[in-house]
């Protein structure tokens, strides 16, 4: 397994039983790591030695492996998804690390994520804001000819950048203040910027802005380490259409709410 | 469905709250600046005076004297708000945190610097606003002098000849510039007052703003205590 160029690496990592318990910083020796390896990878070979040795392994969230799931948390070194911009912990490879380096990896942390073990979070807030909001009202049967409605190219392709949002909970993370309004930003704009986010428009963003403050997430105070923690390179400029689309919302809709 | 969110409960609620007030004490940190901007004519205060005294009777700037008031009463209530929800949003903290790599200091530290701000106001108007509404010891000009009254750029010369009150406005100013630096580009984000061609010149603005200002208040004790303005 030791090939060459391979690094011998000592971990820190969080350790919870389950949301009840309080948990505490184990340490773990992983060796032999292959620069090429991604981070998980190296998880995974830390994990089969420590099941080999009839320990436990250690819990965390990851689907895809290749950016697009979001699902794969973990705050590395003081950074959600470590030292790299603009990549997924997945994504991130061992040689952004030298041999003999300390890493301590710590689950995302806010009252609007639970720890369910070790570094795996409950992200189910996210879910539950979407439900409140984000969505569109279709006709059901037979499908449409695509591309029937016509959209402006540029505000298509704010939307499209909006949507390259996997929720996967960094910004939460970065911020100081646990915000998740580049979450709720990109989820608002993908839809109030496209004709078929028309009918929901006021209520989807007073919906989601609601159940976003019920879930527990903080106050934004604009420091923009979301934005350039995020993986996607979600940009500032959705949180100002949110906030836009919310006064226009309170000022616009003929309702009293 | 009811989706009922109050201008003072809703987060985004609140950053509007916070970024209206914000913009409003700018606002009179401008004019604030220029009255007092006014010694630099080096006329023996007789300019400054004047300027003292249309503010302290025009109507609509003792109107507006409340309405600033209010708005600093409300902007530190939800400042204070603001703080201490957010630091119930993450009741367990990190081991380590690398701020700097995705934002600046003066970002995170609004409270703190905001703070330093208050401490800093309480001092100033104990120095000037609280001898000119509540005693009489000051005197708009000096042709309206009565015993032992002085006007109100005497009063700034005796506050100023102290090094050590020197050295505190100075310091403060240097918060209040980084409060600004901040603040001044934020409030329009939280105000969504964004947009490709004009928030660069915002922002532009923004740091001139937190430069400039800042700096000339700061002049303001230093060129009096050095009696380069008497
Ligand atoms: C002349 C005095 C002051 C001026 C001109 C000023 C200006 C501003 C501005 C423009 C903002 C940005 C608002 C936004 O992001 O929407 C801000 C935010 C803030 N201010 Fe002040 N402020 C002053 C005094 C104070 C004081 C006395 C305190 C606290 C005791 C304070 C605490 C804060 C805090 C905590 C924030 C929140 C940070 C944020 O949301 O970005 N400020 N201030
Ligand atoms: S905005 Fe970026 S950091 Fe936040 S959930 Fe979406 S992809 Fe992740
Ligand atoms: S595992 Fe899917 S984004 Fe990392």
């Amino acid at each position: 397994m030791s090939g060459h160029g391979n690094m011998n690496l000592t971990l820190k990592v969080w350790k919870q039983k389950n949301k009840d318990t309080k948990g505490k910083f184990e340490t773990y020796q992983a060796k032999g790591i292959s620069p090429d390896m991604s981070f998980l990878e190296m998880f995974d070979v830390v994990n089969e030695q420590l099941i080999s040795g009839n320990q436990e392994p250690i819990a965390f969230d990851h689907d895809c492996r290749e950016g697009i799931c979001g699902a794969c948390s973990m705050y590395i070194n003081g950074r959600p998804h470590g030292p790299k911009g603009g990549v997924t912990t997945c994504q991130l490879h061992m040689r952004s690390f030298k041999d003999g380096d300390t890493i301590v990896v710590e689950p995302w942390r806010s009252a609007a994520f639970p720890v369910i073990k070790d570094l795996a979070v409950d992200r189910s807030s996210f879910d539950r804001i979407i439900s409140a909001g984000g969505f569109v009202s279709v006709n059901t049967g037979n499908s449409k000819d695509a591309n029937n409605i016509l959209i402006n190219k540029d505000d298509a392709d704010e939307a499209f950048n909006a949507a390259a949002c996997i929720g996967c909970g960094a910004c939460v993370a970065a911020c100081k203040n646990s915000s998740a309004m580049l979450f709720v930003s990109a989820k608002v704009s993908q839809l109030a910027l496209l004709p078929q986010g028309q009918i929901e428009r006021y209520d989807r963003v007073l919906n989601m802005v609601k159940q976003m403050d019920e879930e527990g997430f903080g106050n934004c105070t604009n420091t923009g380490a979301c934005e350039a923690e995020c993986p996607k390179s979600i940009s500032l400029e959705n949180i100002a259409r949110l906030n836009r689309e919310y006064s226009a919302a309170k000022l616009m809709q003929d309702k009293v709410n | 469905m009811s989706n009922k969110t109050g201008l003072l409960t809703s987060s985004i609620g609140k950053k509007i709250l916070m970024g209206i007030t914000g913009l409003f004490l700018i606002s009179f940190l401008l004019v604030h600046c220029f009255i007092n901007a006014l010694i630099f004519f080096n006329d023996g205060g007789e300019t400054f005076n004047k300027g003292a005294e249309f503010m302290g009777t025009n109507w609509l700037i003792r109107t507006m004297e409340i309405v600033l008031f209010i708005g600093i009463f409300a902007h530190i209530f939800l400042a204070l708000k603001l703080t201490l929800d957010n630091r119930k949003a993450r009741p367990i903290g990190y081991q380590l945190v690398n701020g700097t790599a995705n934002s600046t200091w003066y970002s995170r530290w609004m409270g703190l610097l905001g703070t330093l701000i208050l401490m800093f106001l309480i001092i100033h108007l104990a120095h000037f606003w609280v001898q000119s509404r509540f005693t009489d010891n000051l005197a708009h000009t000096r042709e309206h002098i009565v015993g032992n009254q002085i006007t109100m750029f005497d009063r700034m010369s005796i506050v100023f000849s102290e090094l050590w009150i020197v050295v505190l406005y100075c310091l403060s100013m240097v918060s209040l510039a980084y409060h600004l630096l901040h603040g001044f580009q934020s409030a329009f984000q939280s105000l969504g007052l964004n947009h490709k061609k004009y928030s660069p010149l915002i922002k532009t603005t923004g740091v001139a703003f937190s430069i400039l200002i800042p700096l000339i208040f700061a002049s303001m004790p230093l060129v009096m205590h050095f009696g380069i303005i008497k």
